[in-house]
């Protein structure tokens, strides 16, 4: 039986948002600041959007993140895909549950340490850290939550439809690309957004593994931050959250959309025939 | 007198008569283990070109994983498998001249109707206005035209079973593997694709199998049907044979209703062997001349639409007559069965059935009225295991 909104219900609704997005929420709106220091309202004006084009040093931490975030997520996609595609297929072998429990172990793992094992290993490796660098360890972090988002996708599937590609006379990597990939695609599409998300946001590993001339949007952030706070900083970050709330709620309109077509198909499938 | 034989012809065909004749499918000693479970054991099967045949048995039983074998999916543990003369052993599944309709039907939800038919004939490097003509004539074979270019997830179950089939077909297979294929149809759609499975298979030429456990589904299509209980053949015959002339308890049981009546041979000579029930001692004699000894203990198996049923009373003793007690009345619209008790257990009665040829009966059957039930000679079988 539902009630209509008790004030019980509604207070814990305006406390609960209120504690989620009152900082995001602030952090806009001081990024419309007129004044120079952060705290104190001085009027709206945009020009901290204008200021930030010019600033040379956000841009290319900017450019850099993207970079980073695009490569790594392509190739922990590929990577996470395999990983998942041998969990969930190759059915029994030795050490399965040491492998399953090994790849998602970096879901749980203290970003620090993992930052600081990877540093050790391209210290140990002679690398020069750089760009490289930081996008193999968040190739490395991102891969395990492609895998599990892959894998979540693969467990529905039927295999029998593979099958029938094989007996319709498609040999096995044929039948992958043909048949497996199409279906399970929008698991490796939102995997690759999960990951390239990630990336974007990471500030730990990405600390740990760089050198100079790849520093990361996060980073210059971070680092500005500790000598004090520029409304540009706002500007960046609403331009941040802006982009990703744009993502969600397209990511989330598309799958809505495909899902009620689908529906309706059926409806109208079973409704014909019956 | 006419020479009697058993059921209808469906029609005339019937190469597993001749030994001479070379089968087109063949398993030898075909052994299949998943761990300690044995699926399929050293099982020997001959099928023949352009037959319809049925693999039936219940869950478990071994008939998918043979098909999977014969399609390529699983590996053989032991023993060979022969399509048109030719060792199957280390074929890939896309290399096999045989296709497959899967029980989930197993279509691809990225692709429509056309794409699905068409895509083992691209497999093939078919010239393209050949793979158009050939999905056209399969869209028309199964009357799929109107929904060439929708998706499978846009179509009811039955048109989507129609599309797996249609893929099937298309490359012309040599045989078609059929994979429980109307198991989601509901009775009427199952019935009429029944005919039409049939019919293609008569106009196409090719050499069908096709697992079930449905027996009826099995009875009505195929040209022979194989019994399997755990990964074994129980019996191999037409449906007519299987029916009227089961080998074991288990087939007898297993299609169609029977009675089975627990009973010693008290005598045999050429003209038939002589009963008497064990539970309630009525004499049996029947023409078939068992290779049972005297003394020994057998089943008679007998069908329910085979033992007539009257009001009235019996004296006991009388050959092929038993008394007993209407206990449970069925009626099932067409026939009604009548479950009579014949001796002082509750569970031990016999079934009979009788069409319900008038609309009007005078003096019905009724609960506890005292009834005689009575059957022929050759009405029953006696088995042996």
């Amino acid at each position: 039986m539902t009630r209509g909104p008790t004030w019980f219900n509604i207070t814990s609704l305006v406390l609960g948002f209120s504690f989620l997005y009152l900082p995001i929420v602030l952090l806009v709106i001081y990024s419309f600041n007129d004044s120079r220091l952060v705290t104190v309202w001085g009027g709206f004006s945009t020009k901290w959007y204008a200021s930030l084009l010019q600033n040379d040093q956000l841009l290319d931490a900017a450019w850099v993140t993207l970079r980073v975030a695009f490569t790594s997520a392509t190739i922990a996609t590929v990577l996470g895909t395999l990983a998942a595609l041998v969990l969930v297929r190759s059915g029994r072998f030795i050490g399965r549950s040491l492998f399953s429990g090994m790849i998602f172990a970096p879901l749980v793992m203290p970003e620090v340490i993992l930052g600081l094992s990877l540093l050790l290993l391209f210290v140990a490796m002679d690398t020069a850290r750089g760009f490289w660098t930081v996008m193999l360890a968040h190739t490395t972090f991102a891969m395990c939550y492609v895998a599990v988002v892959v894998q979540s996708r693969l467990v529905g599937f039927d295999k029998s439809v593979e099958e029938a590609a094989e007996d319709l006379g498609c040999p096995p990597v044929k039948t992958f690309f043909l048949i497996t990939l199409p279906i399970i695609l929008p698991g490796v599409i939102a995997g690759w957004m999960l990951a390239f998300t990630l990336s974007l946001d990471d500030l730990v590993i990405a600390s740990f593994t760089t050198g100079p001339g790849a520093t990361t949007l996060p980073m210059k952030i971070y680092s500005q931050v500790r000598l004090g706070v520029t409304p540009e900083i706002n500007a960046v970050c609403t331009i941040l959250v802006g982009l990703v709330t744009i993502g969600v709620i397209a990511a989330s309109l598309v799958t809505k959309r495909q899902h009620a077509q689908r529906e309706r198909d059926e409806r109208a499938a079973f409704g014909a025939d019956g | 007198m006419a020479k009697k034989s058993i059921g209808p012809v469906r029609r005339e065909f019937s190469p597993w008569e001749n030994p001479e004749h070379p089968p087109f499918i063949e398993f030898r000693n075909v052994t299949k283990k998943f761990g300690d479970f044995t699926a399929v054991k050293n099982l020997s099967l001959k099928i023949y070109e352009k037959e319809f045949f049925a693999l039936l048995g219940g869950s478990g039983c071994g008939k998918t994983t043979l098909m999977r074998m014969l399609a390529g999916f699983e590996t053989p543990t032991s023993g060979q498998i022969f399509l048109d003369g030719q060792d199957l052993a280390g074929i890939p599944p896309y290399r096999r001249p045989s296709n497959m309709m899967f029980q989930s039907y197993a279509l691809f939800p990225h692709m429509n109707v056309a794409k699905n038919i068409a895509f083992g004939l691209k497999q093939d490097n078919m010239p393209a206005a050949d793979i158009e003509a050939r999905v056209q004539e399969m869209l028309q074979l199964t009357k799929l035209e109107q929904f060439a270019k929708r998706k499978p997830h846009q179509l009811s179950g039955g048109q989507r079973q129609r599309v797996a089939l249609a893929r099937s077909l298309a490359k012309r297979p040599k045989v078609l593997l059929l994979d429980e294929p109307l198991g989601a149809l509901d009775r009427k759609l199952r019935e009429e694709t029944q005919f039409e499975l049939m019919n293609l298979q008569e106009e196409l030429k090719m050499t069908f199998l096709i697992v079930t456990h449905d027996q009826e589904e099995a009875m009505t299509v195929a040209d022979r049907i194989a019994v399997m209980d755990k990964g074994e053949l129980v019996q191999v015959a037409t449906p007519a044979e299987i029916y009227e002339a089961p080998n074991s308890k288990f087939v007898a049981d297993f299609i169609g209703d029977v009675n089975l009546i627990e009973a010693k041979v008290a005598g045999k000579s050429e003209a038939g062997t002589k009963m008497v029930s064990v539970t309630d001692g009525f004499a049996i004699e029947c023409d078939q001349v068992t290779e049972a000894t005297v003394g020994e203990t057998v089943w008679y198996a007998i069908r329910p639409e085979k033992v007539r049923i009257a009001q009235g009373d019996t004296e006991h003793g009388k050959v092929n007559e038993i008394g007993g007690v209407v206990w449970d009345i069925a009626y099932l619209g067409d026939v009604s069965i009548i479950h009579s008790k014949v001796g002082e257990d509750d569970n031990d009665t016999i079934r009979a059935t009788f069409a319900n040829i008038s609309r009007m009966v005078e003096n019905p059957i009724n609960w506890d009225d005292k009834v005689v039930l009575t059957f022929d000679r050759d009405a029953g079988v006696i088995l042996t295991r």
